[in-house]
């Protein structure tokens, strides 16, 4: 049974992956592009999730790092004539130092107190994108206009080209299965184990011997690269950046991602994506007066429903099938045993 | 000679013929039918630039007006409007939807410099409209570059040839100074005023001085440019900075010839915190009539403006500039529409749009709406006006092209 079970998994991972790339070519590239952004939007929170979710350290600032890995990004392809694909380590390792660089602080500064001082961080960071003496670098006010990567071949398929939306589809997805794989062994093993202990009890943690300044340091510093990566995605996809694509109320964004998402779980990160990418949509078809009330509605809605995220759902939704499933699916086996 | 005087009535039948199914010929672009036009536009409706959403409010409210009248040479115009909240990466996807999912034939007003920069290569690429951008900055009005995108509001550089050209024919041996943002807006504004000087400009200017919108205060730059000795003072400051500067030079008894840039000329925003009595004698450009001027209010064009805004937009605040300028964008667009026919293509919008001559009711009378193959600056004229204490009150002449 346990091996059927192993075999079901790969049967469905395969139709997904299928589904995932036939995807792009069933709908327009409009709709291609929305769906970069969520997987764009996904990988930031999955980046904000290690931080808050496991760690227990709450940032309002992660938008900050989602500029500097667009700016950064961007910088690289306009300025120096840098490939797209090579930009992205270039963002995470950017990103990882200033990540790491903000996580000192944070070790003297727990719960709301660190939320403030990363808010600033969000706060701060637009209005230093502007700043005279790295204007011919950053663009100023009027940011960056970047050219969409060409598909490097071409291709067809259900008789619609590989357009320049598609093939950034694909190489989103493939950063996307990279990051999250990193982060599910990253956080599956003893380092996930570690900083869960740190976010449930610092002192038990550190009497295991978790040394905790290096430990929530360095998750600041990873935490920041993931969704500085997201933001170099971005520069690629948007194709354009500029100080007011990345206001400090991108960072709250996130932090509802990860919330609706579901903390500390890392499918999670795809339903947080998907809620902060298409309901404010919703919302402005609802109403032009006031679209952020219906979000506000909605999002209460939810955290009414789903106290735990979509994640929490999932499981609990799951947990009160599986003894009829088990079962279900016992009994024809045992019949071909 | 009959046969001669035959061939040229033949001739002249069949190119009638001709000429009049061309006339009658429809031609479409997606977005058009023979029942409807589509239209797009993105606008703030909400984030920190949310009071901007009265315009496409505005908008709305206007052509739901025409249509319930006939609409445009008998075609419904359906506006979709949608909410980018002035972050541009949002704007790039809302016009994303607008052009490639409800395919409209046109994009009309987005709102905002930042929001239109993102969409300005792309929209040029698509050949799609990009009709009347609401922004001030000279960068919109480039045909031979982008040949799809339009201005609408006069630019930031031909408002400021208006303070040079009044300043050369009243006072031409005066001293400036200027002081201005440090970025493209500020650059901008102090790009068209040394232009508008001309040679004069090296002799006359005696002070520039920058600050970053950053800085808490522009107080030490308002000491030095009265140190300078200058008599005239440009001040191309936004609203916050407007009113420190007022207030500080009537704290050191500063008093020039004051020019107040068109942004910052909002009287509840930087006039009264000012203090109202410190701006006695500033000058300012205005091109919309304000709907506060109790000169107006007998006048017919604003009493059809009050009965549109009574009867369509009953909840819109009557202070708000933010309707008038809606107003007048959307007749612009319905004169444009009107002048295309039926040969609604998108290259005949832009060639339509290119080719406007008119007067708007709700523009200060002598501002008129004037474009050509090679100029995409539709509204370029403006008044000067002088703040008495209590409002503004329009002096001298109409300046501008």
């Amino acid at each position: 049974m346990n091996a059927s079970n192993k075999k079901l998994v790969w049967i469905g991972g395969l139709v997904l992956l299928a589904v995932l790339c036939v995807l792009p070519f069933l709908v327009k590239n409009f709709r291609v592009f929305q769906f970069n952004m969520v997987m764009i939007y996904a990988i930031a929170i999955l980046g904000l999730n290690i931080l808050t979710g496991y760690n227990g350290q709450i940032s309002l600032g992660h938008g900050a790092f989602y500029a500097i890995g667009a700016y950064g990004a961007a910088i690289l392809m306009d300025g120096a004539g840098v490939p797209y694909w090579a930009t992205l380590p270039f963002a995470a390792v950017l990103c990882f130092v200033f990540g790491f660089l903000m996580g000192f602080p944070a070790l003297r500064l727990g719960g709301h107190y660190l939320a403030l001082a990363t808010f600033a961080l969000a706060l701060a960071v637009p209005q230093m994108l502007k700043y005279k003496k790295i204007e011919h670098w950053t663009g100023g006010v009027q940011g960056i206009v970047l050219s969409k990567p060409e598909p490097p071949f071409e291709l067809s398929i259900l008789g619609q080209p590989l357009s320049a939306d598609r093939w950034l589809y694909f190489y989103t997805l493939f950063v996307l299965l990279i990051m999250f794989l990193i982060a599910w062994r990253l956080l599956r093993g003893r380092v996930g184990r570690a900083l869960v202990a740190i976010r449930d009890h610092p002192i038990a943690a550190s009497a295991m011997g978790i040394n905790l300044p290096v430990f929530k340091s360095i998750t600041f510093g990873v935490s920041a690269a993931f969704t500085g990566v997201a933001g170099g995605l971005s520069a690629s996809v948007v194709a354009f950046v500029s100080p007011d694509s990345f206001t400090s109320f991108l960072s709250i964004t996130l932090l509802v991602g990860v919330v609706v998402g579901g903390l500390a779980s890392i499918p999670g990160a795809i339903a947080g994506a998907i809620f902060i990418q298409y309901v404010p949509n919703v919302a402005d078809e609802i109403s032009k007066s006031a679209p952020w009330a219906i979000y506000g509605t909605f999002l209460i809605l939810l955290m009414y429903l789903m106290p735990s995220g979509a994640a929490g759902l999932v499981s609990k939704i799951w947990s009160r099938l599986r003894p009829a499933s088990t079962s279900a699916t016992s009994s024809p086996e045992g019949k071909l045993s | 000679m009959k046969r001669t005087f035959l061939a040229t009535a033949l001739a002249g039948l069949t190119l009638a013929a001709f000429s009049g199914t061309a006339i009658a010929q429809k031609k479409y672009d997606s977005g058009a039918t023979d029942k409807e036009i589509k239209l797009g536009n993105v606008n703030p409706y909400s984030g920190p630039a949310s009071a901007y959403g009265a315009i496409g409010k505005t908008m709305d409210a206007y052509f739901k007006m025409i249509n319930a009248s006939g609409g445009v040479n008998g075609r419904q115009i359906k506006f979709i409007s949608l909410d980018d909240g002035y972050n541009p990466a949002k704007t790039v996807e809302q016009i994303r939807k607008l052009v490639e999912e409800e395919e409209v034939l046109a994009t009309v007003g987005v709102l905002g410099t930042p929001p239109n920069s993102a969409i300005h290569k792309y929209m040029n690429q698509k050949r799609m409209p990009q009709l009347f951008v609401a922004t001030g900055a000279t960068k919109w009005g480039d045909p031979k570059n982008f040949p799809w995108t339009m201005g609408w509001q006069p630019n930031y550089q031909g408002e400021s040839k208006i303070y040079a050209q009044h300043l050369l024919e009243t006072k031409p041996n005066a001293k400036i100074g200027i002081l201005y943002q440090n970025d493209d807006y500020g650059k901008d504004y102090l790009k068209g005023f040394l232009d508008g000087l001309g040679d004069k400009a090296k002799t006359m200017v005696v002070k520039q001085l920058t600050y970053e919108v950053t800085d808490p205060t522009i107080d030490s730059q308002m000491v030095e440019l009265k140190a300078s000795g200058a008599d005239v003072f440009f001040n191309i400051t936004t609203p916050k900075f407007a009113a420190q500067a007022i207030k500080k030079a009537a704290e050191i008894g500063w008093k020039p010839q004051h020019y107040l840039n068109n942004v910052s000329n909002s009287v509840g925003a930087v006039m009264m915190p000012a203090g109202p009595e410190n701006g006695v004698g500033i000058l300012s450009v205005f091109y919309l009539k304000d709907p506060t001027d109790a000169q107006w209010h007998n006048t017919p064009e604003y009493k059809e403006w009050l009965g549109f805004m009574q009867k369509h937009m009953p909840t819109g605040d009557l202070k708000d500039l933010n309707h008038v300028f809606g107003y007048t964008m959307a007749q612009g667009v319905v004169q444009v529409l009107k002048q295309a026919g039926n040969e609604l293509t998108r290259a005949n919008i832009m060639k339509q749009a290119a080719n406007i001559d008119m007067n708007l009711p709700m523009l200060l009378p002598g501002v008129n709406v004037k474009t050509g193959p090679d100029d995409f600056y539709p509204i370029e004229r403006g008044q000067l006006a002088r703040w008495n204490g209590k409002t503004w009150v329009l002096e001298g002449k109409v300046f501008g092209r």
